[in-house]
Order: C-alpha cells, then structure tokens, then sequence
C-alpha cells in the first residue's frame, strides 16, 4: 500500500522509537506484560504503516458498495438510511406480546423482532409434557394460527418488516405467516422480514435443534426455493455466529464458523439444483457485538470481505447482491453483569459503536436488566435510545466506514481474515460443517475458548468492573418482569378449545398429504401452508416431521 | 487412596445454553472430581434415574430459561422419593434473588448466580460432600 522507499526511510525512526520504549519501560514497566484483545489475541504496541504493507486498496479494501464490500454494502451507507432498529421481544402470550409491538413500532422502532416460547422453537405444543414451566418464559407461545393471528393482529404486514427467531420449526413458523398475511389481504410476494432458520449453529451452540442433520439441510433447501419464488423479499436465512460467540467463542471463530455454516447452506442448495445467484441474495448473517471495540469492527470488515471472496471465487457467483454480507446484530448477552446493573448501559453503548462503526444493517440492544430477568418496558426503551443517541448525536454515521486506514483496524481486519480462512479450510479437510459438527470440533474449539475465558476472569487477568474489580455491597434488584404460571393453563384451554371446534378431518387429511411429501422429496411448504390454515397445530405438524425424520441426538461434549 | 467426589452436572428443561454447565463441569473435574453431564433437555426423572445410576454424590443443576421455580424442586422431591436426598443439590443459572429462598426451602442447599467464581462451586461441594 505504500511506496517501499518510504518505508525503507522509516526504519531509522522505527529503531529510534523501539529504543525510547526501551528505555522508558525500563524506568516505568507497563501495566501488563501482553496485551490482549477481548479474544485473548495478542496486540502490539504501536501499528506502523509496515503492518499493512502487503494490502493492496483496490483488492483488500476499495469503495464501500464494491466487491470485496469491506467497506460495506451500500455506497454511502448511513448517510442515506439508519440501520434498522430492530429490538427482539415476545412476552408470555399473544395479545401481551402484540401489545408490546405496537409500543415499539409507536416508539420509533423500524421492524418486528418475535421471540418465542422454548416449547415453539422446539415443536412442542403448550400442553406436551416437556413444555412444562416454559410456556410463554422466553418468548410468545404459539400453537397454532390461532395465535398467530392474534400476535401480528393490527400489524399491516406489508408495511413492516418481521423478524422471527426460530430456526427447526422454521418452515411452519412462515407458513403461518404467509397464512396471516393472505387473511390481511397481503399477497406473499410484499411480505419482507427474515427468519432465523439456521439449524447449524443450533448444533453448534444455541440448542434448539428437533431433526437430524439431513433432513433439516432438506427443509432449509425448500425454504429458499419456495420463497425465491413466492415470498422473493424474504430472507431466508440468518446465518448466525451470535449464539457461536455467546457460547464462548472467539472473534476469529465467531466469523470462521458462521461462514464455514454459510458455505454449508450454499453446497446443499447447490446441490439441490438452485441457482447460486438465485439464492445468495436472500441469505443474511447474525453476529454479536461484544466489548473490545476495534476488535469487533475489524471482525465485521473481515467477515464482509471473506464472504466476498468465498461466493466469487469458490462459488462462481455473478451478481454483486450475492457477494454482499448483509448482517443484524446483537449487543453481547454474556457481557451483561447482575452486579451494578446500571453498567450494562455502558457496555451496550460500546457495543452499539462496534456494530456501528462496523456497518451493522439492523440492531438489537440488549437492556441492563437482562442477566437478571427479561428485561421492563422501562430498560428496553434506555437500550433503544442508546442507538438513537448513537445514530444523532455522535456523529459516528456522517462518513462511511471511518475507521478504515487505521493502521491497526486494517492489520486486525487481515489477521482476522487469516485465522478464519484457517478454521474454514480445516472444516473443509473433515469433510464440510456437518461432519465437524457430528465430530465434535467446532464445540470443543469454542469450549476450549470459553474456559479459558473464565480462567482468566478468576485469575484477574480479566478484568470485568464490578464483578473481580470495583465490587459494591448492592440490595437485590426488585420489580423484575415475570411470567404468569397461569400463561401455560390459559394456553391449554385454548389448545383445548380449538381441537374441538376446527375441522379436524381437514387437519388430518392435510397431514396425511405433508407426510406423503415428507417421505417423498417433494417440497414441503406447500404442504405446512396447508396444514396451517386447517388450524392443524404447530406440534402436530412438527410430530408427523419427526415421525418421517427421526431426531438429532446431541454429541455430548464437555 | 482419597475417593472421588462423583457430581452429575444437568440441564433440565428446554434452553440449549449450555456454556454455563460446561465451564463448571470442566472447572469440577479440574478440581479432581469426576463429572458426568447429562446434555440438553433433561426431565427431571431422566436426572434423577442419571443420578442414580451413576451413584452421584451431587446433582449440580444449571438452568437459564425461567422454568427454575418448577423444575428444581420437582428434581429434589423426586430423589427424596427415591431414597436419594443425601445427595446435594445445587442450582445455577439466571435465578432472581428473590426466588433462591423458595428454592432453599424446597431441596436445594445453594444457588449460584452469575459472576460466581467456580472455586466457589468446588469449595461448596468440597464443604458439603464427606468421603
């Protein structure tokens, strides 16, 4: 990047500066002998223009909207448009859930973000025996359209956009979204939003898996060629290194895994018989935003730049579309302290700048209150306004990527790059993501990661304020949202209540047909729209799946 | 030679966060304990039969989705109905304080929240557990 003349002058001053240091750390020794990033990777002392020397503008860096897009996948970014705030919720029941909605889209949220109970995200109905004491606990129950009617009830489903977490039962969840919008009146093809439907990091890391490997690839697959063709404004995936980084992981790992996941989805629907460019626009990524600022914005440039790379050079992409990493992100759970609270605020608004200043298409902030118990009304509108503060008034959003150039940023972004590209071609030696994952190889690496991460915190090595450093005496938080037990019984009347007034010959005879095509290699959206609209419920369609598919057994790794 | 303390590291319930449960199990057996964990979506009689089974000296449970209320106790009620309520019980996860005291009263010797160092884990069972 730079003339070799001039860096050959700089040597002299090089050597000049490393004896200063020298001797001033010889009179003042430094706070530590390493330093390290959030992700326990080594950092020097200074960064010079030599740390970047092989970078090439054009090639490594460019224009932001132009391949290798490390700059970022609009040309002018966040002076044209905001990135969409977007704060996951999804309380207890419907109604609770569709009231906090409409809060939020009132308060100035630009799209929906559903979270669902844990017997929803797993195909269980709310009375299944597993479902007791979670209905409605980390999310919205749903058991049937029913519910889902009432969730989006007064929502014009063309004119937002929803997000929705979940990821095995991925398929039944948009059935019924398409289902609802056709009763608004709203046609498939204006219904913009995304869903989750990423069941290898399920594996990986966030648990909530139903079939085995096989057959879910086979469901992600009808999902993008269903959609490219009916629903063509859905995304429909997000290919997530959130849950990968909670779980413990490092920065570099977050990013080698998730694409490593990435290239996965793109060989089945490959070899499914789509069309690269068909496909690829539609997928997105979820990353994390943890607190080591410029370690997370390098982490955003050197994703953006791989999948670049990975989808014109090893998948022969054409349309700039599919070579664009488009990504949401999350502030870092496992950041948040119970102790002294009121600190998170902090540490999200770090994390706000990283995802930011690292060109984040749409964000959730999490609320202090999160390592206690779902977050009040109170601490969900704080963490918004902590992106709203950010967007207006720190000028942070003025000039697009205005990191770039740093000497550090620009060496980080490569080193980040590299250990990624490693973790990738490993997983590429062992046969592709899946056989990693039934090895046990991507949770042992993030496990590794993770306890040495703890290590470290009960060693000081790591400081975490108010938890091995600046700890206070604190009373225990008080008023902390909580479900009602009676959620779950109210859920099972209703359940009750519609088996017996539905037609229940329709549902049966639309699930004898899912199962034909279950058995078949028919695609099956078709089949659990139809089931859906017969009010057939959301257990029931997941139980003739399960009957055909059979179900993951985890690898337990410790 | 000393025995070893045996622990059953579980999760119940439905949520798939497990980094908790794993870090403390790996944390145990570096102690010198040796550890068993059961993996995802336990009940509470598979934890019990597990434990049992596996002639455990403590059950050691980690739950992060809010079932703890429910699911604790019922896994204590069910080892006293098997004879079985010499072996500790600890709890784990997102428990707000003000629950802990039900859960003491119901089964459960302590609770760890977040930000616990894991020696306190090991010293709890080390206090707790003669052999």
């Amino acid at each position: 990047m730079f003339d070799r003349s001039k860096l050959d002058q700089m040597k002299d001053k090089a050597n000049q500066y490393e004896a200063q240091v020298e001797k001033s750390i010889a009179r003042f020794p430094e706070r530590r002998e390493t330093f390290v990033t959030g992700s326990n990777s080594e950092v020097e002392r200074l960064y010079t223009p030599e740390d970047i020397a092989e970078q090439d503008f054009l090639e490594d860096i460019g224009y932001p909207g132009s391949y290798p897009f490390t700059r970022g996948v609009q040309p002018n970014m966040y002076r044209g448009r905001l990135w969409t705030m977007r704060m996951y919720a999804g309380f207890a029941t419907a109604e609770e859930s569709n009231k906090r909605y409409k809060y939020l889209v009132e308060q100035g949220s630009s799209g929906l973000s559903v979270a669902f109970d844990l017997p929803t995200q797993i195909g269980y109905d709310s009375d299944h025996a597993l479902s007791e004491g979670e209905v409605g606990k980390v999310g919205v129950a749903i058991d049937s359209l029913a519910d889902m009617e009432v969730l989006f009830d007064g929502i014009p489903l063309d004119k937002v956009s929803t997000s929705m977490t979940i990821n095995a039962p991925a398929s039944i969840l948009l059935a019924m979204y398409i289902a609802v919008a056709e009763k608004q009146g709203v046609s498939a093809d204006k219904l913009r939003g995304t869903i989750q439907n990423d069941i290898l990091k399920e594996y990986i890391a966030r648990g909530t898996y139903i079939f085995p490997t096989e057959p879910s690839m086979r469901l992600i697959t009808d999902i993008f060629a269903y959609c490219s063709e009916h629903v063509p404004q859905w995304n429909t995936i997000s290919i997530s290194g959130y849950h990968i980084r909670e779980a413990g992981s490092t920065a570099a790992q977050e990013v080698g895994f998730t694409l490593a996941d990435g290239i996965a989805y793109v060989e089945a629907a490959l070899e499914a018989g789509l069309q690269i460019d068909d496909f690829a626009p539609r997928l997105s990524f979820f990353f994390n935003a943890h607190n080591d600022l410029l370690e997370e914005v390098a982490k955003y440039r050197a994703a953006r730049r791989m999948w670049a790379r990975l989808m014109k050079e090893r998948f022969g992409a054409k349309k700039e579309k599919s070579m664009q990493l488009k990504f949401h992100t999350q502030t870092a759970g496992s950041t948040l302290t119970a102790q002294q609270a009121e600190n998170n605020i902090v540490r999200v608004t770090i994390q706000t700048l990283a995802a930011v200043l690292g060109g984040t298409q749409s964000l959730h902030t999490n609320s202090k209150d999160e390592a206690l118990a779902l977050p009040s009304e109170q601490s969900v509108r704080t963490a918004l306004r902590t992106q709203q503060i950010v967007a207006y008034e720190s000028g942070v959003t003025n000039t697009v990527d205005p990191l770039a150039g740093s000497y550090y940023i620009e060496a980080l972004t490569d080193q980040i790059e590299q250990e990624a590209m490693d973790y990738i071609r490993r997983i590429d030696d062992m046969g592709g993501t899946v056989a990693a994952i039934d090895k046990g190889y991507i949770q042992r690496e993030i496990m590794d990661a993770a306890y040495e991460y703890q290590r470290a915190v009960e060693l000081n090595e790591a400081i975490v304020v108010g938890v091995n450093k600046y700890q206070v005496e604190e009373e225990s938080p008080t008023g902390l949202l909580r479900v009602d037990p009676v959620v779950g019984e109210n859920q099972t009347k209703k359940l009750q209540a519609l088996r017996s007034s539905r037609d229940n010959e329709a549902v049966e005879a639309a699930l004898a047909g899912l199962k034909k095509a279950c058995e078949g290699d028919e695609n099956v959206m078709p089949f659990i729209i139809e089931a859906v609209k017969t009010y057939a419920t959301l257990g029931e369609i997941a139980d003739v799946m399960r009957s055909v598919f059979g179900e993951y057994q985890q690898a337990v790794i410790v | 030679m000393e025995q070893m303390i045996r622990v059953l590291v579980a999760k119940p319930g439905l949520d798939g966060h497990d980094r908790g449960a794993k870090v403390i199990a790996r944390a145990l057996r570096d102690a010198g304990m040796e550890v068993i964990y059961t993996g995802l979506r336990q009940t509470p009689e598979q934890i019990v039969a597990a434990a049992i089974q596996e002639d455990v000296d403590c059950v050691a449970i980690s739950i992060l989705s809010g079932a703890h209320n429910t699911l604790l106790p019922k896994v204590a009620a069910l080892l006293k109905e098997q004879g079985a309520e010499d072996i500790l019980m600890l709890g784990g996860g997102v428990i707000p304080d003000e629950d802990i005291p039900f859960l003491l009263d119901n089964g459960i010797k302590a609770v760890f929240t977040p930000g616990t160092p894991t020696s306190k884990i090991v010293e709890c069972i080390k206090e707790n557990v003669t052999k």
